[in-house]
């Protein structure tokens, strides 16, 4: 059914892709002789978007028999933005993808479609499915909350689903204060049975529970300040509602006899700040929050405090070229240590960046994150990009994991090495 | 007095007294001459900038289209698309948004500046896929805009304070007659020890700047074409050729439906304004 919907956004989206892309691309080059005078910031239906195209190479054996040495997968994105006359839009973007190896990373969902309405007096409402962002870090987004992680796209987290809200934005001088109301709660997604970068347990997310007896209809609230003084951006947070971090219960079931982990979705509270302070070449950064109501590996709701730190440095100009390269360094801490579900309880991050500066905006990501209590326990992961052409672009990615802990995150891990390599088409 | 009239020695001494006096005096003059004329090198140097910078203002807000096309020295080229908000700043730089059209793999991707008249500017990147607003570094003065061979401190905010000025001399420009001026950089961190720059003498508009980089050396030509006047009285250019003269790559800057006054205010410049620059 679900791998049914997503062949069928996937194939309108290569071929809206292909359509929209050709004739876009032969837009834009008309554009450039400047023959029709407009408003540059006021065309009224734009459509861009983009396919993807990925292999992935694991370098070693799977744990389970059912999961596949090689991958490959076709992802998908439209983003339709219409611009009413005074200055109100409505955006409407569906993703989708389709995976050779995991029935669960074939899917699709509504990543935004969602009006942005501009009111009097310096408000801005937000209405619909959208994301937001929280957060200054590079290793692990701490206090990022209001969308769920769409946990089948890739192990770093970064990918979102879309989160139906109310924002309502007062930006001023003296600041900008979000507010939202988040009627809805998406379940975080998981790999299944054959795919790999899994738990060794299976996730059965159809059995899923909650605190509340509202359960995904619990409504979610969050306020956010933000605001920049001089070289310090400062953001100030607290959210009320079902955690987006599921706690992961093993549970018998009856018919197999087989042991899965049950997602249980907790009330919780917590409160965040985040700061970066920008000085020359130096980004200082900092996360951390307060959270009550999360059960830890063992169950226990004990309140917690956890905080990343670091800096990003940058040299320019190296050796006498164009290119840079940036020095990062994190270090993480979660007050539960060794009781903490996340890979990040005290860890610390080192990375470099090089970035060519040159026409195919190269650039080029290693990192490591070594555990600090385990000395064996460390992820690896190089990350590489290139533009091709106007419409082309090749990403190329890597990580190994390691661990001889079997209760850490890396440990579930520890044979999904893997390469990879992605040809992206934008229109 | 005319007891010393009938001394001849004396007669002498009151010459050679007056020729003393004659070379001290003249010697002095030219000193302060010298002097004078130095104060002038540079209070010309500024005042001519300041008249430019006079001229200009008072022009608010402006949108416009942007098209950069990269060469390399094999003649291959790259485009680059974007369109720009400029907000005309009050005591302070201006504020401007950029947000990048092409190439596809960045489209949408804006770059929001407050530029300041002395330190560092304030800028912040939207990274459209993560839905990200990230505070950036702006210490990199001489680092290459998207590739391009102008650097940032080319396109940032030209205010007065940014450098010290020194007139160097009038000479034909085209059909006009121009001021040529050397400015030197404050910043420690620019890419350059001076800038040699032609200025028009009708009309204060910039024909052409030669960057020397920090060995004095001629490292780019950036030569402003097909000025037009708007409102009445602000000229723009909308072609920009930057030729590097060390690497042999040129970057063509080409701008675009200029419109002035649209309304813009310091909403529009805000990080949560990044979000909707699209």
């Amino acid at each position: 059914m679900i791998r049914g919907s997503a062949a069928a956004v996937l194939a309108a989206a290569v071929v809206v892709a292909l359509v929209v892309g050709l004739g876009s691309g032969q837009g834009a080059w008309a554009q450039g002789s400047g023959d029709k005078p407009k408003d540059p910031f006021d065309g009224r239906l734009s459509v861009s978007g983009n396919v993807g195209l990925e292999g992935r190479l694991f370098t070693q054996s799977s744990l389970f028999s059912s999961q596949k040495r090689a991958t490959v997968s076709l992802d998908g994105e439209i983003e339709l933005v219409y611009r009413f006359e005074n200055g109100d839009r409505f955006t409407f973007k569906p993703f989708g993808r389709l995976d050779s190896a995991d029935e669960r990373r074939s899917h699709w969902d509504i990543r935004e479609a969602a009006f942005l309405l501009r009111l009097p007096k310096d408000f801005e409402l937000r209405a619909g499915v959208s994301k937001v962002f929280w957060g200054v870090a590079e290793s692990n987004h701490l206090i990022d909350i209001i969308n769920q992680t769409d946990g089948v796209e890739s192990p770093d987290g970064e990918d979102k689903l879309g989160q139906p809200m109310l924002m309502l934005t007062l930006a001023k001088d003296w600041g900008t204060l979000d507010v939202f109301f988040l009627p809805w709660f998406r379940e975080r997604t998981f790999p299944g049975r054959s795919g790999r970068l899994r738990a060794p347990l299976y996730v059965d997310t159809r059995k899923a529970r909650y605190e509340s007896k509202l359960e995904q209809r619990h409504p979610d609230f969050a306020v956010r300040f933000n605001k920049t003084i001089g070289k310090l951006d400062l953001d100030l947070a607290y959210f009320y509602g079902t955690s987006r971090d599921p706690a992961l219960v093993p549970a018998l079931r009856p018919s197999t006899g087989e042991i899965v982990l049950v997602p249980f979705y907790p009330l919780i509270h917590q409160g965040s700040v985040a700061a970066q302070y920008t000085t020359g070449p130096w980004l200082l950064k900092f996360e951390g929050l307060y959270r009550h109501g999360q059960p830890d590996a063992r169950g226990v709701r004990d309140d917690y405090v956890a905080a990343v730190a670091g800096f990003e440095y940058t040299f320019y100009s190296i050796f006498k070229s164009k290119s840079d390269l940036g020095v990062l360094m994190e270090v993480h801490y979660d007050q539960r240590g060794r009781n903490a579900v996340t890979p990040f309880q005290r860890d610390i991050f080192a990375g470099l960046r090089w970035t060519a500066n040159d026409a195919e905006d190269t650039t080029v990501l290693f990192g490591v994150v070594q555990d600090l209590q385990e000395g064996g326990t460390r992820g690896l992961f190089v990350e590489a990009s290139r533009r091709l052409s106007g419409h082309f672009k090749l990403e190329l990615e890597a990580r190994f994991f390691n661990s001889r802990n079997p209760r850490n995150i890396f440990y579930g891990l520890r044979r999904d090495d893997y390469v990879q390599a992605k040809l992206i088409y934008s229109f | 007095m005319q007891t010393l009239y009938r001394n001849p020695r004396d007669r002498c001494l009151r010459g050679f007294i007056l020729v003393a006096g004659a070379i001290v005096l003249a010697a002095l003059t030219s000193a302060i001459t010298t002097l004078a004329h130095a104060e002038t090198a540079e209070a010309k140097g500024l005042a001519i900038a300041v008249e430019a910078d006079k001229r200009d203002l008072g022009w608010g807000d402006t949108k416009a289209k942007l098209v950069m096309l990269l060469k390399n020295s094999q003649g291959q080229s790259a485009k680059r698309q974007m369109r720009m908000r400029l907000l005309e700043g009050k005591g302070d730089g201006d504020k401007s948004m950029i947000v990048f059209d092409w190439p596809k793999d960045i489209d949408g991707t804006a770059l929001l500046t407050w530029s300041h008249k002395s330190g560092d500017d304030d800028q912040w990147l939207f990274l459209p896929a993560l839905r990200r607003v990230k505070r950036i570094s702006s210490s990199n003065k001489s680092g290459s805009f998207v590739g391009s061979e102008f650097s940032y401190e080319d396109l940032s905010s030209q205010e007065i304070e940014k450098y010290k000025y020194k007139w160097l001399r009038d000479e034909a420009c085209g059909k006009l007659q121009c001021f040529v001026i050397n400015r030197y950089p404050v910043d420690k961190r620019s890419g350059y020890t001076r800038q040699e720059t032609w200025i028009d003498k009708t009309e204060y508009r910039i024909h052409k700047i030669d960057y020397y980089d920090r060995k004095n050396s001629k490292l780019k030509t950036l030569t402003f074409a097909n000025y037009k006047q708007y409102l009445g009285k602000y000229w723009r250019a909308h072609l920009l050729t930057m030729v590097n003269h060390q690497t042999g790559k040129s970057t063509a800057l080409q701008w675009q439906e200029y419109k002035f006054r649209t309304g813009l205010g310091d909403g529009d410049f805000r990080r949560n304004a990044l979000r909707r620059a699209r």
